[in-house]
């Protein structure tokens, strides 16, 4: 027999990354039965049919070949028009996009292309678990940046001002956000690039979610005098157009910063899946009154979660974006942690705890809201069940 | 506002004024007004249950009936369609296009015979009724919208 001493095998610096925090969780659901679940990033909604049909006419028809390593050039195209439409901003479909594998390759690309040994990141927080790992990975250090519900989770200049060093090299910039909702306007935003224009600080906008904001328009921050010049703007289809699956995003950023990061992209990965990329051109296309639609619907699913929530005294502030509500359970004097298991094993029902989203989210539970309604009234049922329990507990 | 009561109400007719309410950013009370205003107006016609007729009673057979009809000076195929609905064991009728046949009636009955002879004795024999087709229904997938066989699966695991 051989015996292999994998710890020795395996590098220090993958060994010290920490497993995602929402894994552990719903490791645990997954061995219950009838639970019912609020924890999914992803939308309950079918890919719009015409984009399907797409992918079913390239498969019957073309040779599935690896493509273009950027990505095919109609996508390109199709992508910078989409940008200009939307922003006004103007980016070389040749020279200034690359198509990735999901949003979360982006991330990455940018990451590994811009940091050395020791470089610093600002991570904003509460934020996706993916960041600092990937930080990590690319040799970085993550500095969190938390934000604050007195400010309903934008990023303030105070809460930055003192972050940075002179290693500084990154700020992520996750709006709107997941986990909290929270979406930053031009208003917002001004005061960041001000302090930003006068850095050699690159911003990591990640706008995975720009199309689902409630009631105002999606800004970003490359509208901003002098900011598409320094951001690397991330974006891509899982959620604006229920493609999760279909592992599609884009990377949009100054030509020298392209041209660096397609090599990782060439080397890595070489090019995104074929059928993917001719199918979201049809949802560049075609798409916009199907964006429409779900996002009304989120609406409404929103709207009732943030007054069910008031109401059983789970504070909730008004998240503008994504399809996530954010819910303080400081009042339990339970940990989101301690909640979260509790409810699951007691209710069973599966919220992830703010912590899992780093420290700042400590004190609050992600509560998803791509699900039906019936299965949020259901869920809101068993919550306040909980919660009646746990106000028991408190006085007896 | 109309469009978003009814398709919630479409998901779940038994749904509070309250939540109601709160998904359409209005009170209660306001959310009961567009109720009543939507059923005085005749949009809504009223509320059903969708039950699962394997679990809730085995024996009741359904049946869709095409019938070819001769049309009526003046009023069409709708004299004999008020005729035809006003029986308790109809269901449903629609007028179609196909020009295949015209009318299209679901019969809901406790057996097999019942629906048959419902059929030929007091359907087929209306006048200007020329012919029927009974197809009955084995099984029912989805209803409504409600998946009836079994709860719609989420491909996405619990997160």
């Amino acid at each position: 027999m051989i015996v292999i001493d994998y710890d020795k095998v395996l590098s220090n610096k993958i060994k010290g990354i920490k497993p995602s925090g929402i894994r552990r969780f719903f490791d645990i659901a997954g061995t219950m039965e009838g639970v019912i679940s609020l924890g999914v990033g992803e939308p309950d909604f079918s890919t719009p049919w015409v984009i399907r049909k797409a992918a079913i006419q390239v498969l019957e028809r073309k040779h599935i070949v690896y493509g273009p390593n950027k990505g095919i050039a109609p996508l390109r195209s199709a992508i910078t028009d989409r940008i200009k439409k939307k922003h006004g901003v103007d980016y070389c479909p040749d020279n200034e996009i690359i198509v990735t594998v999901g949003g979360s390759e982006a991330i990455d690309l940018a990451l590994r292309g811009l940091l050395d040994n020791g470089d610093e990141v600002l991570v904003v927080e509460p934020c996706f678990v993916c960041y600092a790992p990937l930080v990590e990975l690319a040799g970085g250090v993550a500095v969190p940046v938390p934000t604050r519900i007195e400010n309903n989770f934008k990023l303030t200049v105070d809460d930055l001002k003192d972050k940075i060093t002179d290693r500084t090299k990154l700020l992520i910039l996750p709006f709107p956000n997941n986990p909290t909702g929270a979406v930053m306007t031009r208003e917002d935003l001004e005061p960041i690039a001000e302090l930003l224009r006068d850095t050699n600080i690159i911003v990591l906008s990640d706008e995975i979610y720009s199309e689902l904001t409630y009631g105002r328009e999606h800004f970003s921050i490359i509208e901003l005098d002098g900011m598409a010049e320094r951001t690397i703007y991330v974006n891509g289809f899982s959620k604006a157009y229920a493609m999760t699956g279909w592992r599609l995003g884009y990377v949009a950023a100054p030509e020298p910063i392209i041209t660096q990061i397609s090599k990782i992209h060439q080397y890595g990965i070489m090019c995104s899946p074929y059928v993917s990329q001719n199918a979201a051109i049809e949802a560049l296309k075609e798409c916009d009154s199907e964006i429409v639609k779900m996002r009304d619907e989120y609406n409404v699913r929103r709207k009732y979660l943030v007054n069910e929530f008031n109401r059983l005294g789970m504070k909730c502030f008004d998240p503008e974006g994504a399809f996530y509500v954010f819910p303080s359970i400081k009042h339990t004097g339970l940990t989101s942690e301690e909640f979260c298991e509790r409810l699951l094993y007691e209710e069973k029902v599966a919220v992830v705890p703010g912590s899992a989203f780093g420290d700042s989210g400590e004190g609050y539970v992600r509560v998803s809201y791509a699900y039906s309604l019936k299965h949020l009234m259901e869920a809101v049922r068993r919550i306040e069940k909980f919660l009646t329990k746990l106000e028991g507990e408190k006085n007896g | 506002m109309n469009k978003k009561i009814v398709k919630i109400l479409q998901q779940n007719a038994r749904i509070s004024d309250a939540a109601l309410g709160e998904m359409l950013g209005i009170s209660a009370e306001e959310a009961a007004a567009e109720i009543e205003k939507l059923e005085k107006s005749g949009i809504i016609k009223g509320y059903s249950v969708i039950v699962d007729d394997e679990l809730y009673d085995n024996s009741t057979v359904y049946a869709t009936i095409e019938l070819k009809v001769t049309p009526q000076r003046d009023c069409g195929f709708d004299d004999i369609a008020k005729t035809i609905m006003m029986y308790d064991e109809v269901e449903s009728v629609s007028l179609m296009s196909s020009g295949a046949y015209d009318l299209a009636v679901e019969v809901k009955g406790s057996n097999l015979k019942d629906v048959a002879l419902f059929v030929s004795e007091r359907l087929s024999t209306i006048d200007g009724v020329l012919s029927t087709a009974t197809h009955f229904i084995l099984k029912k997938y989805k209803e409504k919208g409600i998946f009836i066989d079994k709860e719609e699966p989420d491909e996405r695991g619990l997160g």
